[in-house]
């Protein structure tokens, strides 16, 4: 009936129990405020049936921040548990369970946080600023989204029952196999990143849909915002590069299920196989989240500045040209795998080819500020920390391309410090911004300045506290992941905690900010236009009607509503009286979380409820293909 | 390396400077800077940094060429025979085997100062990468397979080596010393562990392969012939195997 699961699988250690009381007290928590405030059947109506790109995106931000709270718990942990397990100290978390601790802070990190916040900006801005009324398919977000929070719960849910991956974020095999992993926790890894895949696949497919087919009249590919460009440009890399992690981790279950040998050394299978497979996903997949944080990135510097982008060609084609790259680079995650020098060479030479349109981005964006007249709100800030943080995570990268450098510096330190460089520095302050930006637009009123800006100093300090240290201790000979460190390294590592610590003060600010601005609401009411913007988005009421446009705008040139706004004219025609929109619907919702049961019952072999769960979502699927869509 | 960083700084310091310039020089506060709110384009400027980089990719490029054969792990250094040290990485511990010495340790290297030792590595372990920071680069162990590294230790001295790829809960300890001594030293600890009355046939191999910490470094004197060749030949599909071993 319940597969291996026994009651055994509940009970943990100490610190395991903390974070057990802490995911069902949350819950709880969250199921008791909704049924005291009787909210259930306004969430219901407003939020969980909606297929309203807005509120999708909304929705994103939310599973964004609630998981970012998850994955820096995660962080502080591991920073103590290295400050304290020095020498002969063990520490406060035995081996297994730091690495269980290091192995979900990296998947949290960037499949439920930097993804979500990344298709939240998406959904929000990306239809609203090609003048459209919604996604190409509605439905699919909602289904989408859903994946996505199915497969986070999973994660969650492997506190409380059972245990999570202990072997990294890209679980290697032979290590993830069944010999030496023979717990639940790489099955949970396992499907909740096949479950979380298959919604960002098809997340992918409607942003390029709707992008190709869904812009307003007039509104030709090279008129389109450079922000529209980027998000192309990562759909396409997620069309190509999500289909890969999926057989990658199939084959793997397969290995875990049946006892299969694709990736272990008998019987002709190869790890070496997994590692090339998983890094033909894994890297394009950093270009996923940088390439719409660079769109974010120029549309700021372009209003802020108050004047055009400059090299709007340049940048397009720059950012097509990463997106081309990002696929011939994977072995220089594997260098030291001991291929031959020719094969080396070539990836630390196109590694480096990366650097050229990436080096264009950085000058367009230089000589866009060229002749501006710079205003220095909060998000100008955060592209100002960008930039300079991210010259330096570029030259490290650039060095670490260099096969012979990577030799001494791989799994190094140095290497944390580089991608956490690229991923705080490029990733997450380019979607910081884009929040500041755009937060007028989705909830209509204005972030708190002090307080924002007071949250990106801190941010910057402890980025620099944090990970300058880890650079050091690279070049010194640290290896990453370990949960037991040589006394010599410790003075850097106290460094790099105390960074930490200033970073979750930003984090304390940036919720302050969010509250204090939403209690004085009424004071910072933001208008549609509060920047003085130049795209679409600007043109409609803030937070937007549910149908966007009152009309459907005619688009003659880039930059349509800064020019529209030059000459005084609109951009739009009489309001249309007869919008139909998509009816609400539960169906994306039931299929995800059926389908969370289903990821449920093969991590714990209930085989019997594995079909029951497959028949269901098929059905769902059937049925729903027979409704009709609906309006209203 | 020096000299790619130097490099890189080419571009590296002017964009930082023309960072900070722009941003104070053409703040909004400044009415005296000039303001062209629809200058948005310049061939020959976008030529140009199209052109740097490009050119900076192309000599790091070249630069890369060559090094990466000048330091591919398995290529010799110098014409002088090296000392052969087979590598097997366990759970959680380093099994060194001198072939030609026909002598084993755990956790334990030593080798003659300037003199080349090649290292051919392989695992019956989940994947660890072989390091001794101070000496050289790094290269994965894995099972099934040999992985070769041609270090040379230029000092005497005792240096940290380590895994430097997680490969489960003994990770962290699975940590050994690399000594770099005189060749007389060498010859002495080579006779030293003659006289150890461990031996290391294949049978016993399996127990030392048991997974676990050792507290301290052990000696072998004498090695079963053909031992790492069975070790790496154990998964079928070798390409090295010498005599194989059946179970």
């Amino acid at each position: 009936m319940f597969g291996i699961l026994t009651l055994d699988a509940f009970i943990h250690g100490p610190v395991e129990t903390g974070a057990q009381l802490a995911v069902v007290g949350g819950a709880l928590a969250v199921l008791l405020a909704l049924t005291y405030f009787k909210k259930w059947g306004w969430l219901w109506r407003e939020w969980i049936t909606s297929v309203d790109h807005k509120k999708i995106g909304i929705m994103y931000l939310v599973l964004a921040g609630i998981m970012l709270a998850r994955g820096a718990v995660d962080a502080f942990m591991m920073r103590a548990q290295q400050v304290l397990a020095v020498g002969d100290q063990v520490g406060y978390l035995d081996p297994n369970h730091y690495s269980q601790v290091f192995t979900a802070h990296g998947i949290i990190m960037i499949f439920f946080v930097a993804m979500p916040l990344m298709f939240g900006l998406l959904n929000f801005i990306l239809p609203l600023q090609i003048g459209s009324r919604d996604v190409a398919y509605p439905f699919l977000n909602s289904m989408s989204f859903w994946f996505t929070v199915v497969g986070a719960a999973l994660i969650n849910l492997s506190l409380v029952v059972g245990e999570f991956a202990a072997t990294g974020w890209l679980a290697y095999p032979p290590l993830s196999g069944l010999e030496y992993s023979p717990g639940v926790g790489v099955d949970y890894y396992i499907w909740a990143l096949q479950i979380a895949g298959v919604g960002t696949l098809i997340s992918g497919i409607n942003f390029l849909v709707t992008i190709i087919k869904m812009r307003a009249p007039g509104m030709t590919l090279l008129r389109m915002p450079i922000f529209v460009w980027t998000s192309l440009g990562s759909m396409i890399l997620v069309i190509f590069a999500f289909p890969i992690l999926t057989v990658t981790l199939g084959l793997l279950a397969l290995d875990r299920i049946f006892g299969m040998h694709f990736f272990t050394t008998d019987l002709g299978g190869s790890a070496m196989m997994y590692i090339n497979l998983i890094w033909a996903w894994g890297h394009p997949e950093v270009y996923i989240l940088i390439l719409p944080a660079f769109g974010i990135f120029s549309e700021i510097v372009a209003v802020f500045s108050q004047k055009r982008l400059f090299g709007y060609i340049s940048m397009v084609v720059a950012t097509m040209s990463i997106a081309a790259l990002s696929f011939v680079v994977w072995l220089h995650h594997f260098f030291t795998m001991g291929a031959s020098a020719n094969v080396n060479a070539f990836f630390g030479i196109m590694t480096m080819a990366i650097a050229i349109p990436t080096g264009v981005k950085v000058f367009n964006w230089l000589f866009t500020m060229f002749r501006g007249r710079i205003i220095f709100a909060t998000p100008m800030l955060w592209f100002m920390g960008f930039l300079t943080t991210f010259v330096l995570g570029g030259m490290t990268g650039v060095l670490m391309a260099i096969p012979g450098v990577d030799f001494q510096l791989h799994n190094s330190l140095f290497l944390v410090a580089h991608f956490h460089n690229m991923i705080i520095g490029g990733v997450l302050f380019g979607f910081f911004a884009g929040l500041v930006y755009w937060w007028p637009k989705i909830f209509g009123y204005k972030l708190h300045e002090g307080l924002g800006k007071a949250a990106f100093w801190s941010w910057i300090i402890g980025f620099l506290l944090a990970f300058i240290p880890l650079y050091l201790l690279g070049l010194m000979g640290m290896t990453r992941r370990l949960s037991q460190v040589d006394e010599v390294f410790r003075p850097l590592l106290i460094v790099a905690a105390v960074g930490a610590c200033v970073i979750a003060l930003g984090v304390f600010l940036q919720v302050l900010q969010m509250v204090v601005s939403y209690v004085q609401r009424n004071k910072n009411i933001a208008g549609n236009d509060p920047w003085n913007g130049r795209t679409l988005e600007w043109a409609t009421s803030s937070p937007p009607p549910e149908h966007n446009f009152p009309s459907t705008p005619r688009i003659k040139e880039r930059d349509a509503f800064w020019f529209a706004k030059e000459r005084r004219e609109s951009l739009f025609s009489t309001p249309d009286h007869h919008i139909e929109m998509p009816k609400n619907t539960p169906t994306g919702f039931f299929v995800a979380m059926v389908s969370g049961i289903f990821g449920f019952a093969v991590i714990w072999h209930m085989w019997w409820l594995v079909p029951v769960c497959f028949v269901g979502i098929v059905t769902l699927l059937v049925v729903r293909s027979f409704e009709h869509e609906g309006s209203h | 390396m020096i000299q790619a960083t130097l490099f890189m700084l080419i571009v590296a310091v002017p964009v930082l400077f023309l960072t900070f310039f722009f941003a104070w020089r053409y703040r909004a506060g400044n009415k005296k800077a000039h303001y062209q709110p629809n200058w948005e384009h310049s061939k020959m400027e976008e030529l140009i940094w199209w052109a740097i980089p490009f050119e900076i990719v192309l000599i790091l490029g070249a630069i890369t060429w060559t090094s990466t054969h000048e330091l591919h792990p398995p290529k010799p250094i110098g014409v002088e025979p090296p000392l052969v040290v087979q590598v097997v990485a366990l759970d959680w511990k380093w099994l060194f085997i001198y072939p030609e010495q026909g002598i084993a340790s755990l956790n334990y290297i030593q080798m003659p100062v300037g003199k080349p030792v090649r290292f051919e590595i392989t695992a019956d372990a989940a994947m660890n990468s072989f390091w001794i920071p101070e000496l050289g680069g790094q290269i994965y162990a894995m099972t099934g397979m040999v992985n070769r590294l041609n270090l040379i230790a230029d000092q005497e001295g005792e240096f940290m080596g380590r895994s430097a790829n997680y490969s489960g809960e003994g990770f962290s300890q699975m940590k050994f010393i690399a000594k770099a001594s005189t060749q007389e030293e060498f010859d002495a600890w080579v006779r030293e562990v003659h006289t150890s009355e461990n031996d290391l046939s294949y049978l016993g191999y399996e127990d030392v392969a048991v997974p676990g910490v050792p507290e301290t470094p052990l000696y072998y004197s004498a090695v079963e012939a053909g031992l790492f060749d069975m070790i790496v030949a154990q998964f079928g599909h070798s390409h090295s195997s010498e005599e194989p071993h059946t179970h």
